[in-house]
């Protein structure tokens, strides 16, 4: 038996030739330290409109610092971002000021957060929790308001006649769904997701993500999709990278990393987890 | 022979106005500042005074830096000339700066109040000094102040009108009873003060100047004459005044100007004018001035109150 | 050019955690064209599955190339990128198993739709026609609207197939999809094959029963041992 190491760079990849849009979202060179730690070391990230992009790792592998940075919470250490949307095409979003990068965050990426806390404001109703995104943006007319949260709560399959029901004493479940609907608002053309149905019951689990599947088939919406449950992944995505350590360590289409991955630790991941 | 003593001034227990020059001059800069960026919230360096922090030392210090001997001035307490509070700050004033006091509104060059603007229009030349219990108008969105600082410089205003969302669907109307959010010139949300909202419509386009004055939190800001102000509401959910149609005043016997309800042994309720200053003049049968709002409740700013509107949810 | 054409394709899988190789095929050459039915024939584990999953990109081939004709150009199935593979999964190749995957709350008609929604129908034409297609595999009109993963497996396997085969594909990869089917579906599936065979579709299959479906095959290739590869063509 000849003796083989670092198994993954053997096989190269051709450009993509087929697909003629050009990516909505294109990271490259992601890094970010804090402090001694390097959470994030030259990433990557890619992904093309109407796709959806899983990133599987344990946790600190850098995965969820990788969303906040495609969500503009957090500025890289270097690297830059590009979404293919007319009014800042071909700009680096890292570069804008504090205003204009609000503004790109605002209007075309909604996020849902594991913990709904970060999410939503508890003691609010749920529907002011999905209208407050479209008063951001200078909605003011209540009637308005009201028709627009009661769609994006439908269209996330939350009850209506719990719509001005505070998510403090909502399930999780529902209350995820309070958060995608809020995320959806705007009609974002990019939605990242961080571990959106962690901690939820197994049958609710099912039950929001196919609402994701649901609502990703009918609005061909891009999605990033981070989470470290290989069943989710599975469900909603169509590539998956895997990250270990702040960096990438393997990507490919989500059922050949599942069933035939090359890196050694995707190989460890799978098993452990099939 | 001159002695030092002939030399030095005569010793004198306080400056003119109590405030020493230096204190009164960074007054005046930062009134001047505050009333340049109409709605923004200058910092100060609020002074000791003989009253305590929280009893109107804001508006106090206001007062003492404007003041001097040809001023007139009026002080009121939730519209009564004759409250403790009222009548101790104005005694104060005077003894510090040799100014005349008045009741009248219209003879007032400085008007300090305490959560009312008269019911007599105000004008041109005269100052209103609005003590202010809390100057910020996000408190209730973010306690974080840093944070708020940002969210006035970005007009990021989302979460005030979120809180009117939360009313109109909890209470199908606006609750805020007393410093309901307005937008000044188009720009800064402040919080005018605990005035009731009958009142608030009276800072848009007066011609008098406004100074609102937080002393324990040390901040100023003002709403120059004839400039916009406008209380939030929604485009198809306007702002209402307190619904206080039939009240007459036991006094006065007029109605459609802001009343105190006192309640009777037998459970019903008197009401009686709040400007006591005004119903002074209507009981001594003086001239009284042009009013806010008229006899029918009309406010004198053409279609700036609109009827009401239930929304549906 | 074939619609597909294949050169020395082989595949090994590296397992890290054995530090070990397992040699599944190597040496693959073949071509197809439009029309086309193949047959993998060969005994039980000599990477016949692995084959179909190769030209599909659930494996990444080690070496060799396979050169498909796709309507916008040909492209290399080994190498393409991931993004152009998704896209040709969704407009010209399919894969066709024996297992469905149900989901919660998703109806059979539903799940016999989606394929076609990803292709760009709108739903009411797409569920339209997953009526027409459930109706043909045979599963009572009453289930249409129910949800599978309450279903007995025979019923699961006719959503499964009608799910399979609705969409238009160019290349169909069958996967032993005849297996454990009752005598009624499989000839709804031979008939179905048949008529996509007629409209020029090329497929390539590992059949557990291949004298279901012998009528219809143009070319066998049998993989034996490893690299050893026969290839003959039925007349």
């Amino acid at each position: 038996m000849m003796a083989i190491s670092n198994h993954q760079s053997n096989h190269r990849f051709d450009a993509p030739r087929l697909v003629n849009a050009s990516p909505l979202v294109q990271a490259v060179g992601l890094s970010k330290r804090y402090g001694a730690i390097e959470a994030v070391t030259g990433v990557n990230v890619e992904a093309y409109p109407g796709e959806v992009l899983g990133i599987v790792g344990e946790s600190g592998s850098g995965k969820s610092t990788v969303l906040r940075l495609l969500n503009l919470e957090e500025m890289p250490d270097s690297g830059t971002y590009t979404l293919d949307i007319p009014s800042v095409l071909g700009e680096d979003l890292y570069q804008l000021d504090r205003f204009a990068r609000r503004e790109v965050q605002i209007l075309n990426i909604g996020v849902v957060y594991q913990n709904p806390h970060l999410g939503l404001r508890m003691r609010f109703t749920s529907s002011g929790n999905v209208a407050e995104r479209l008063l951001i943006t200078g909605e003011r007319t209540f009637a308005t308001l009201r028709q627009a949260a009661r769609d994006s709560l439908a269209i996330s399959e939350f009850p209506l006649n719990r719509m001005d029901d505070p998510p403090r004493v909502l399930s999780g479940g529902m209350q995820q769904r309070v958060q995608l609907a809020k995320a959806l608002a705007l009609k974002p053309a990019l939605l990242l997701l961080d571990e959106p149905t962690t901690g939820l019951d197994v049958s609710v689990q099912a039950l929001v993500l196919d609402t994701l599947k649901r609502l990703q088939r009918e609005r061909r919406m891009t999605i990033i999709l981070v989470s470290h449950d290989l069943g989710v992944i599975r469900t909603l995505a169509d590539r998956v990278m895997v990250m270990r350590h702040g960096r990438v360590v393997e990507q490919g289409l989500t059922d050949q990393i599942l069933e035939d991955p090359q890196d050694a630790y995707t190989q460890q991941l799978v098993h452990a987890k099939l | 022979m001159t002695t030092l003593s002939d030399l030095a001034q005569p010793r004198q227990d306080y400056s003119y106005g109590f405030m020493d020059a230096y204190a009164k001059r960074e007054l005046r800069r930062r009134i001047l500042k505050a009333i340049a960026i109409p709605g923004y919230q200058v910092p100060y360096a609020s002074r000791e005074l003989p009253i305590a922090r929280g009893w109107g030392t804001g508006g106090l210090q206001v007062t003492l830096s404007l003041v001097g001997p040809e001023s007139v001035v009026k002080v009121i307490d939730q519209g009564a000339d004759d409250s403790v509070n009222a009548a101790n700050l104005r005694r104060f004033i005077t003894r510090m700066s040799g100014a005349e006091t008045t009741t009248d509104t219209l003879k007032a060059t400085i008007l300090q109040s305490r959560h009312r603007i008269p019911e007599e229009v105000m004008q041109e030349g005269q100052a209103l000094v609005l003590q202010v219990p809390d100057p910020e108008p996000l408190r209730g969105v973010t306690a974080d102040m840093s944070k708020a600082h940002q969210l006035h410089a970005d007009s990021d205003y989302g979460q005030m009108w979120l809180l009117l969302y939360e009313q109109l669907v909890r209470y199908r109307q606006y609750i805020q009873g007393a410093s309901y959010p307005s937008l000044v010139n188009g720009l800064y949300i402040i919080s005018p003060s605990p005035i009731p909202r009958w009142d608030t419509p009276k800072l848009h386009q007066a011609a008098h100047l406004t100074l609102l004055s937080a002393g324990r939190e040390k901040r100023l800001y003002a709403v120059p004459p004839y400039t916009d102000v406008y209380p939030l509401e929604f485009s198809d959910v306007p702002f209402q005044v307190e619904d206080q149609q039939g009240w007459v005043c036991k006094t006065t016997g007029v109605q459609n100007k802001f009343m105190n309800e006192l309640p009777q042994e037998d459970g019903t309720s008197q009401y009686e004018l709040s400007d006591s200053g005004y119903a002074e003049k209507l009981v001594k049968n003086e001239a009284v001035g042009a009013t806010y709002y008229d006899d029918q409740g009309d406010f004198y700013y053409d279609g700036y109150l609109k009827p009401p509107v239930q929304p549906s949810l | 050019m074939p619609l597909l054409q294949v050169e020395s394709l082989t595949k090994r899988f590296y397992i890290d955690h054995l530090q070990r190789e397992i040699d599944v095929f190597a040496d693959l050459t073949f071509t197809l064209e439009a029309g086309q039915f193949m047959l993998i024939g060969g005994a039980n584990g000599v990477g016949k599955s692995s084959l179909l999953r190769c030209l599909f990109r659930t494996y990444i081939p080690t070496s060799g190339t396979a050169l498909f004709a796709a309507r916008q150009g040909n492209i290399d199935l080994a190498h393409a990128a991931d993004v152009d593979i998704a896209l040709l999964r969704r407009e010209e190749l399919g894969f066709v198993t024996q297992f469905l995957r149900p989901r919660p709350r998703v109806s059979a008609l539903e799940l016999v739709a989606e394929p076609l929604v990803d292709g760009g129908m709108a739903w009411e034409e797409a569920i339209e026609q997953a009526r027409e297609t459930l109706d043909s595999f045979g599963l009572k009109q009453p289930l249409w609207s129910a949800y599978p993963t309450t279903f007995s497996g025979g019923e699961q396997q006719k959503v499964n197939l009608a799910r399979a085969l609705i969409a238009p594909r160019r290349l169909l990869l069958l996967d032993e999809p005849t297996a454990s089917l009752d005598s009624a579906t499989r000839q709804s599936l031979q008939a179905r094959l048949a008529e996509l065979k007629a409209q020029g579709v090329a497929m390539i299959g590992v059949f557990h029963h291949p004298e279901d479906i012998l009528h219809l095959v143009d070319s066998e290739i049998r993989l034996t041992t490893t690299s050893e590869v026969i290839e003959h063509v039925v007349d």
